[in-house]
């Protein structure tokens, strides 16, 4: 019974295990894993690289990307102050109303405003982008991920994360075989390796006020983190909870044990 | 047991007299004798029930924040991730509830498999249980539209495309399923409606399941009749202890993914809005409909050179259905369990990797070694319920049977000296 038991676990175990195969047959070449300050059961988003990661997303992808299921009010969980969230929204308009008079108006954002979009639909941003949509970064990290946060780290494992740093960091020149069409760009992690997103991140493209060295691979770490925090604001609370609730039930799971044992004890 | 039971506290008395709720709890639940050999496989049942009540008390806490229109839905959702107190939790244990139900309910199948549980007199609640996993399995399927995401709205479309494979009547139920000639605003609308009604349907048919197994008691490992005395135990306190034990075991298991892995069992792109410009590099359901989709993917030509493939698709798999509900009447062998099967027995465990090879084709594109493996997997899926399990009653010789539960091993020196030496433990009790 013990065998049986083992065995449909396994394969229990396998079926789960058979929805990343799928995902490993799209896209192209798997980015590598890079270890994160979020992984594993304790961990959380590094303040510093988060808040860095708000001055790159602000600076070089806020062009073209938008953030909208995040607001701004949610940036005092990564440690800024009420006064620096107020400052920073007010810099974007949004339309509001209407007013008395019937009319709408723009006023500057609040801190419960969302994060302003940089298109105000679909069509524009594609005619401000060759045809291209730059997605919204709000989740990008949830919808490019495939597998968790800790089981198997096999080939076929992708994270989120290590997609958009790979991506950030995955301009390379092209094989001399290949035809780049007009307006695109040569990404070794993008499917079909050809993206239309020119590389975004150049050394020294912002300047860190904490003194730390803006190189491509810094500044991508940062805005990865920056980016996973927005796609799971909850993450760490999560986490948190899911420690002690696991730590009860194995103790209530122990106590069971022992009160079945002790009510069976008269029957075997 | 069989006096009626005396209540002291005259409200429950008063009670008891015009409705004998307690009397019936008391005897259902309390005094209703099990077979003492179960074994932690009898947990799922329970499992499942639990499964139900949950995903009934997340879901309808997510009704209250969910707004099923095309526009909203998929903010909705984010806004329930984001801004309702524990909706992260509420929501991320309704997820992974779904795949939780469906991977109790396969183990609570395939228990029923291995120990018989679907021969006389239990063909009427084998066949209540597969209209149940029929209900799951719509309601799941609704379930998933609604966050609104690609693979919501392309799963969607595939599925319900399926019924225009029916000859002529085919398009039309399409469009009415629809409520329109795409999948749109009208179709999310219907299917919140009737993915809120199905749980409660299922909530009855489980009912009428448990009713049915309480008029003809639980099937044991051993698969003979069981005679009352010395071969059972009250449900109370052994099963509600034992039943405990899988209970807690279970919530942990669930617990690890909600809390460490609540997307593992989903897909990425369904957290991306739904886009109907926009086609998925693959379209695959959940997990749990892999080997399904599987099998309606593996006919790839004509049947009788005058079925589609399509259709022929579609008929096999509510056809892999359907032979579970003739399944009591398939399977000639009058022993139950498998531990005295000694062929059929690694059959059923042939059975449940095939299950699982199938599972791997529908992940994967149907082409090449996965197409293959998926037609030969579908082959093999129907060969053993139509054509080896019927001749295999026949033709296989069953190691003798107990007498009772309490004297596992019938004389003629069939048992091991293990075997015997447990029986002598036993005795000696």
């Amino acid at each position: 019974m013990k065998k049986t038991l083992f065995l449909s676990v396994l394969a229990v175990a396998a079926m789960s295990l058979t929805t990343n195969i799928v995902f490993a047959a799209g896209g192209g070449t798997p980015a590598p894993r890079q270890s994160w300050s979020w992984d594993g059961v304790f961990g959380t988003y590094d303040r510093a690289e988060a808040q860095r990661g708000l001055q790159v997303y602000k600076e070089v992808c806020a062009g073209c990307h938008g953030l909208r299921l995040v607001a701004y009010r949610n940036l005092i969980d990564l440690g800024f102050t009420k006064a620096q969230v107020k400052a920073l929204a007010a810099e974007f308009e949004v339309t509001d109303g209407p007013n008395d008079e019937g009319e709408m108006f723009t006023r500057p954002a609040k801190p419960s405003d969302r994060f302003v979009s940089p298109f105000p639909n679909e069509n524009a941003a594609r005619a401000g982008n060759n045809g291209a949509l730059p997605p919204d970064l709000s989740l990008i990290v949830d919808a490019r991920a495939f597998g968790m946060d800790f089981i198997s780290y096999t080939n076929s494992y992708i994270g989120g994360a290590d997609y958009v740093y790979g991506l950030l960091t995955g301009y390379v020149d092209p094989p001399s075989n290949t035809k780049i069409g007009d307006g695109m760009y040569y990404n070794k992690y993008f499917a079909g390796q050809q993206i239309a997103m020119a590389p975004p991140l150049l050394d020294d493209g912002v300047e860190y006020t904490d003194g730390t060295k803006a190189t491509v691979q810094q500044m991508a770490r940062d805005v990865t983190t920056f980016l996973a925090w927005a796609s799971e604001p909850n993450l760490e609370q999560r986490k948190g909870m899911g420690l002690k609730v696991i730590l009860f039930l194995v103790a209530f799971l122990i106590l069971i044990i022992a009160v079945k044992k002790r009510v069976w004890s008269n029957v075997h | 047991m069989s006096s009626k039971p005396e209540f002291t506290n005259p409200v429950i008395r008063w009670v008891e007299d015009r409705l004998p709720i307690f009397s019936y709890m008391q005897h259902e639940y309390r005094d209703f004798p099990m077979p003492r050999n179960l074994n932690y496989f009898w947990n799922f049942g329970a499992l499942a029930s639990v499964c139900l009540v949950v995903m009934i008390v997340t879901g309808i806490i997510l009704a209250m924040h969910y707004t099923p229109h095309v526009d909203y839905a998929f903010d909705s959702v984010e806004r329930i991730m984001r801004d309702v107190n524990y909706g992260w939790l509420i929501r991320y244990i309704h997820m992974n509830g779904a795949s939780m139900f469906f991977i109790v309910v396969y183990i609570h199948m395939f228990r029923g498999l291995y120990y018989g549980s679907y021969k006389a007199p239990r063909e009427l609640l084998w066949m209540l249980g597969v209209v149940i996993l029929l209900l799951m399995m719509a309601t799941a399927f609704m379930g998933y539209v609604l966050p609104w995401g690609q693979m919501s709205f392309w799963g969607a479309t595939v599925i319900t495309n399926l019924f225009s494979a029916i000859p002529i009547v085919g398009e039309p139920i399409v469009t009415w399923l629809w409520g329109g000639f795409s999948v749109d605003n009208a179709t999310l609308n219907r299917f919140f409606s009737l993915h809120f009604l199905l749980p409660f349907a299922i909530f009855g048919v489980v009912g009428l399941h448990v009713v049915a197994l309480h008029i003809v008691g639980s099937n044991n490992p051993d698969g003979i009749d069981v005679k009352p005395g010395p071969d059972t135990v009250p449900f109370t306190p052994y099963f509600t202890a034992k039943d405990s034990v899988g209970l807690v075991a279970f919530i942990l298991i669930f617990a690890v993914f909600v809390f460490y892995m609540p997307n593992y069992m989903g897909h990425p792109d369904n957290y991306v809005e739904a886009n109907s410009l926009s086609t998925p590099a693959h379209i695959v359901p959940e997990w749990y409909f892999l080997p399904f989709y599987a099998m309606l993917r593996a006919i790839t030509f004509e049947f009788f050179w005058i079925i589609p493939a399509k259709l022929g698709g579609v008929l096999i798999m509510f056809a892999s259905i359907g032979v579970l509900f003739i399944l009591p009447w398939l399977d000639t062998s009058r022993v139950r369990s498998c531990r005295y099967r000694p062929i059929y027995k690694w059959f059923v465990w042939i059975l449940g990797a095939d299950c699982v090879l199938l599972a791997f084709c529908g992940a994967n594109p149907p082409e090449g070694f996965w197409l293959i493996a998926g037609q030969l997997g579908t082959a093999y899926y129907f060969f053993h319920f139509l054509i080896l399990l019927p001749i295999l009653g026949k033709l296989e010789t069953p190691d003798p049977l107990p007498t009772s539960l309490s004297e596992p091993v019938m004389g003629g020196g069939g048992g091991s000296a293990a075997a015997g030496a447990a029986a002598a433990k036993m005795e000696k009790k």
